[in-house]
């Protein structure tokens, strides 16, 4: 069962980390620039927002599948079917819409007035991006929250990708679901309740983050 | 909102009744039965013909093994299509059946890539197939969720002195067709029942059967008349004539032809007394 966990939480995490590494930029940038085709890009963001996590599980299925287009090169980065690599793979493009949208909200809520404040004072567009980061950081946190929420509970994507194989990519909701199917609704429910235990304590670290910055 | 409610639930009142024959009413017999042959669609080949000839209704409650001898003895159904043998015989003797038969049986086989690593193909003794498997420790994937498939497969590792373990042997925890899949991904053996390896050869798999025809990869299937002693409507009699005319000679021989001209080769073999005794 701590294994089993443990790995929820090993998946969940590296692939929060890809997605916030790749997703606050993207978000920043989308909420700063005005260029052409941004209005496509950002509406391409928020449908993937509510993009059912389960049809990118299938994709990455696809795309890792033996006889799919990524099969036939031999790469340390692609990772095979049916390890936690390819849930993190999965699990990343999932969350990665959810952190760059709200980044981008958050970022697009701050005052137009501290962008203009801050070039006057000479600040490069790169200084300017960090500042209102900062200024944002609020609404940034939720973002990555937003998105650790969306993938420690998704359930549809790592059955696919992971194949919930016992001792080695059998994570917290996969779990859940073989044990009801079995009928063992009282470990089913312990380990709701290790999961809903894990994103409490997750989620109040985070917020603890950002209670220090302060 | 309330209106529409109204006016919905009245037009569906209006096209079901519209949808009912004018003849006769029809009896309605409940069988419950094993989700295995009504996904297989050999219910949906056999009971037209039944409902035809006697005026029938067959309601098909498709279900788990238990879970369908549990609406039997619980008077919920008329009659039991199942496959647990032993879980049938303490049916009967509990009381809460009249009358069990034979029926048919349908097969496990061991599927695997055709390269064979294992250098199994072809044979029909599972114990020795097996246990070539463990030796190489060739990836096996198993379904590893209590279900009757997984139940089986343990059976038989076990009858081959085996505690299967480590990294070749993969415990899925799904469904059969989630486990074929993984199976084909990997380039793994498994066992499987023949009905949903034939199925999902047809949208492209890259195994073949390497273990077929060992009598420990039976599963038969018996037919049960629930007691009618459990209430007035169970329908006893229609219930034994339906049973009659499940083990009779013609549809014993349209259980042996079944799938053979979808998969080309039959998903049930006919297995009643009746049609034991004629094939000797």
């Amino acid at each position: 069962m701590l294994e089993i966990a443990a790995l929820s939480l090993r998946v969940s995490g590296v692939a929060l980390g890809i997605s916030a590494l790749t997703g606050i930029p993207v978000g920043a940038f989308l909420g700063l620039s005005r260029f052409r085709g941004r209005p496509f890009l950002v509406t391409l963001v928020y449908t993937g927002m509510g993009f059912p996590p389960v049809v990118i599980g299938l994709f990455v299925y696809l795309l890792l599948s033996r006889n799919g287009p990524l099969a036939a090169i031999e790469s340390a980065i692609i990772p095979a079917l049916f390890t936690p690599g390819a849930m993190v793979l999965a699990q990343s493009i999932i969350a990665f819409p959810l952190v760059a949208g709200f980044t981008m909200a958050a970022v697009m809520g701050v005052d137009a007035q501290l962008h203009l404040q801050a070039r006057a004072l000479g600040a490069t567009r790169w200084q300017t991006a960090v500042t209102v980061l900062a200024e944002a950081r609020v609404g940034v946190l939720a973002a990555v929250i937003a998105g650790f929420g969306g993938i420690i509970s998704e359930v549809g994507a790592v059955m696919l990708v992971g194949g919930n194989i016992d001792g080695r990519t059998r994570v917290l909701t996969t779990a859940i679901v073989l044990e009801t199917r079995k009928g063992n609704f009282d470990l089913a429910i312990a380990l709701g309740v290790i999961l809903l235990g894990l994103t409490f304590v997750a989620n109040w670290a985070l917020l603890r983050l950002q209670g220090k910055e302060e | 909102m309330k209106k529409t409610i109204l006016a919905i639930g009245l037009a569906l009142i209006i096209f079901t009744g519209c949808g009912q024959k004018p003849s006769a009413e029809p009896q309605t017999l409940i069988l419950a039965t094993t989700t295995s042959t009504e996904n297989s669609g050999l219910l949906e080949f056999l009971l037209p013909a039944f409902e035809e000839e006697y005026n029938a209704a067959i309601d098909v409650v498709a279900v788990g093994t238990g879970q369908a001898l549990q609406l039997g003895e619980d008077g919920n159904a008329d009659v039991l299509m199942v496959h647990a043998r032993s879980r049938e015989d303490e049916f009967m003797a509990a009381g809460h059946g009249v009358r069990r038969e034979d029926l048919m049986y349908n097969d496990f086989v061991i599927i695997g890539p055709a390269t064979d690593p294992a250098g199994v193909s072809g044979t029909s003794d599972v114990v020795a197939g097996l246990q070539a498997i463990a030796a190489i420790e060739a990836p096996f994937i198993s379904r590893g969720d209590d279900s009757g498939t997984h139940i089986k497969e343990l059976s038989i590792w076990e009858e081959a002195g085996i505690a299967p373990a480590g990294e070749w042997y993969v415990a899925a925890g799904q469904g059969m067709g989630a486990v074929l899949t993984m199976a084909d991904e990997q380039q793994a053996y498994a066992l499987t029942d023949r009905a949903t390896y034939l199925a999902r050869t047809l949208e492209g798999i890259d195994l073949e059967i390497a273990i077929e025809g060992d009598p420990l990869l039976f599963n038969p299937y018996g037919v049960i008349a629930v007691n009618p002693d459990k209430g007035d409507h169970i329908q006893a009699d229609l219930a034994n004539t339906f049973i009659d005319w499940l083990i009779s000679m013609p549809t014993q021989e349209m259980i042996g032809e079944f799938g053979i001209d979808q998969f080309g080769m039959p998903l049930f073999t006919p297995d009643s007394q009746l049609w034991r005794e004629a094939e000797k």
